[in-house]
């Protein structure tokens, strides 16, 4: 559209600093060791065979799933109320909310198959995966308000109001679902219950995922929103430029 | 020359007034809206042919025949200030937003109320539940407390996607999670109403506190979200 | 600063819809009393300088004061005194002319002489004031409005093409009103096509070309 100002090729710049680059190389060293951990060094379970292994997956992703919508609540609080309203952390509450919806599907694709591989059923109603559902698709929606245009301070408040009732709901919703699914005690051996007790080193192994997942989080937040940094100031830029044209248009 | 005063209280009064006049002139929702909340009963009774499980699950058919027509009554609410560009006219007003969600809020809540008395009674007759005096009261306070939770969501998430013009398909994405909140908590106590399942009355009063602490809860943060959300 | 006579002053004023600079570095400034005629293509800015004026549309660059109102930090209190007419005229299809202007006195506290001496200004008899706006024409409609930026006591009227869809007689209503209005101590922005019968109307003619205002001085 303009040659005044001809934007940076992605070669100029690039998303990665040398601490990220270092904190990248130090996730997929880890990612490494545990694959390693989960498919070959760990034993199978006796009750689950080798279906527990998706455990090292499942509940990580579970994990940095509520992590990352927390960050967003807290991202979008300090955006509301920090003296400066930075959008640095509306890019943060975002990139945050859309690592964690990845997660979150992640976490429920995983949990269905390790319960259709071990119950027999793709779904429980138990409150853990319940709420991860709702939360799901909440989430989803407080995407949709990101794209709902406007400017970008606009779409920051916005989303930092609906990021903040969303975050409400994580213990109401549960404690409701606790509540419903304590009156129907289905006394069988299917027990909406994915915890096994486990050795040493499974244990090991699943706290190390956690460990991971979240340094991959980090990660990924931390490019994802610079990269949602350029895409303002190319926003920001073009005004510069659209400025210009329409005072041509006197002329 | 001199100011008027524009208070909250008077602002909502007057919006609330003005949308349960307009209701009452065009009757929309008595003509429309409700038809179709019955036939979703109706529905409901084809698709699940048999008359053991549909009492049994009469309670949440009921709610859910609520939450559908809900979305409709938002939409319509904001429909009545966009067919003449009235919100605009109100937003230059600059009237307190609060006042503006309150009014809108309360008018929901009652035609809300409205709804879930024809559905009940069309239950009763549809799918052979019994209501004792006793569970007629939890019932109405169920619904009261429902209401307050589904109109402050409606308001605000309304108030959205009228402001954020041609975004109107937002509102069912966002309203159904913020409203499904409350209907595990509505539907156990009005299966405690009913007494299908062998739930006991006094079982359903635990959920009416859940209720009252998620109508506090939105009513109250969607007062403080009204005008953030809407502002342009 | 501003000072005290003025209504409007802006200055490098910008307007973003979207990443569109609607205005492009707009000044202007309209003194008290003033009936402004905005003129100017479509797309050129015109109805965006309202809606800024009007407080609806937030300032992305330079500076505008509307009545002594920063808008930048006071939008709701100069919102206050502020009226607009846009294209459509923001009443209830369903309820009659007086319903209209009585849940607009309740909003604003009006009294109910207030609201039956602005139905007269209006020339809103009896007979109009129990009939439904949908069955209204669209000269009633407007003077219905206008009745609202009465009862609302604004002292800058922002009107958006305010003769478009009125006949002849409607028209010259309209601007009888709005001579009226300025008499009685308000300030009249209108944006119109109407070059010469605004143009008759009005004290002092402006520009909008490409977002930017290009004065033609007074008449």
């Amino acid at each position: 559209m303009n040659s005044i100002h001809p934007f940076p090729s992605p070669a100029d710049t690039p998303t990665g600093t040398r601490a990220s680059r270092g904190l990248g190389v130090v996730v997929f060293l880890s990612m490494v060791f545990l694959t390693l951990l989960g498919l070959f060094f760990t034993d199978e379970d006796v009750v689950q065979g080798s279906t527990v292994r998706l455990m090292y997956i499942h509940v990580p992703t579970a994990w940095v799933a509520y992590l990352a919508f927390i960050v967003t609540a807290v991202a979008s609080a300090m955006f509301m109320w920090g003296k400066q309203h930075s959008l640095t952390f509306d890019r943060i509450a975002g990139a945050s909310a859309e690592v964690g919806v990845i997660f979150m599907g992640l976490s429920l694709v995983t949990g269905s198959l390790w319960g259709r591989l071990t119950w027999g059923t793709y779904w429980q109603w138990d409150p853990r995966l319940t709420t991860t559902a709702f939360l799901f698709v909440t989430y989803v929606g407080y995407l949709a308000v990101r794209d709902l245009g406007g400017s970008h301070q606009q779409r920051a408040k916005r989303s930092a109001v609906v990021a903040l009732l969303a975050v409400l709901e994580i213990p109401l919703v549960h404690f409701s679902v606790v509540l419903w699914r304590s009156l129907h005690q289905k006394a069988s051996v299917l027990r909406p219950n994915g915890d096994v007790t486990m050795d040493g080193l499974m244990l090991f192994t699943l706290l190390f995922g956690v460990a991971v997942f979240t340094l991959l989080f980090a990660w990924m937040v931390l490019h994802r929103q610079r990269v949602l940094k350029l895409a303002d100031a190319i926003d920001d830029g073009g005004l510069e430029a659209a400025l210009q044209e329409r005072r041509n248009e006197m002329n | 020359m001199t100011q008027l005063s524009t208070s909250t209280m008077s602002v909502a009064r007057a919006i609330a007034t003005k949308d349960l006049r307009i209701e009452w002139r065009s009757k929309v929702l008595v003509n429309q809206v409700l038809p179709f909340a019955g036939i979703v009963m109706v529905l409901f009774a084809f698709a699940l042919d048999n008359d053991g499980i549909l009492q049994r699950v009469a309670p949440g058919l009921v709610w859910l025949a609520v939450l559908f027509s809900s979305l409709i009554v938002v939409q319509r609410t904001f429909a009545i200030e966009a067919a003449d560009n009235a919100l605009d006219a109100i937003k230059v007003a600059g009237v307190s937003p609060a006042g503006v969600f309150l009014g809108k809020s309360v008018a929901l809540v009652v035609q809300l109320l409205l709804f879930e008395c024809v559905l009940v009674l069309l239950s009763l007759v549809l799918y052979q539940v019994h209501l004792s005096w006793g569970g007629a009261v939890l019932l109405v306070t169920v619904s009261f407390l429902a209401n307050i939770g589904i109109a402050a969501m409606g308001a605000l998430y309304g108030g959205l996607g009228a402001a954020a013009k041609g975004r109107e398909t937002l509102l069912p994405l966002l309203l159904l999670p913020a409203v499904a909140r409350g209907l595990i908590a509505a539907t156990r106590a009005t299966e405690s109403a009913f007494g299908v399942g062998g739930a006991t009355l006094g079982e359903g009063w635990p959920w009416v506190a859940l209720l009252a602490v998620f109508g506090a809860l939105f009513g109250f943060g969607g007062t403080l979200a009204f005008g953030v959300l809407t502002e342009e | 600063m501003s000072s005290v006579d003025e209504a409007v002053r802006l200055r490098n004023a910008v307007v973003l819809l979207g990443s569109f600079p609607a205005l492009a570095e707009a000044s202007l400034v309209v003194k008290k009393g003033e009936i402004a005629l905005i003129s100017g293509a479509n797309g050129a800015g015109k109805t965006t300088l309202l809606r800024l004026c009007a407080g609806l549309v937030p300032l992305a660059r330079g500076e505008a004061t509307v009545l002594g109102f920063d808008l930048a930090t006071q939008r709701r209190e100069a919102q206050a005194h502020v009226g607009l007419l846009g294209h459509a005229n923001g009443l209830y299809i369903d309820l009659t002319a007086q319903e209209n202007l009585q849940f607009w006195g309740a909003v604003v506290g009006a009294s109910t002489q207030e609201i039956a001496l602005s139905a007269k200004r209006m020339g809103l008899h009896t007979r109009l004031l129990g009939t439904t706006v949908a069955k209204m024409s669209a000269g009633q409609r407007r003077r219905t409005a206008l009745a609202i930026l009465i009862i609302r006591r604004a002292s800058l009227w922002l009107l958006d093409e305010p003769h478009a869809g009125l006949d002849a007689a409607g028209r010259d209503e309209i601007d009888n009103i709005l001579r009226e209005a300025t008499s009685a101590g308000a300030t009249v922005i209108v944006a119109s096509h109407e070059l010469e019968r605004a143009g008759a109307l009005a004290t002092r003619r402006i520009e909008v070309v490409g977002g930017a205002i290009v004065e033609h001085g007074a008449q």
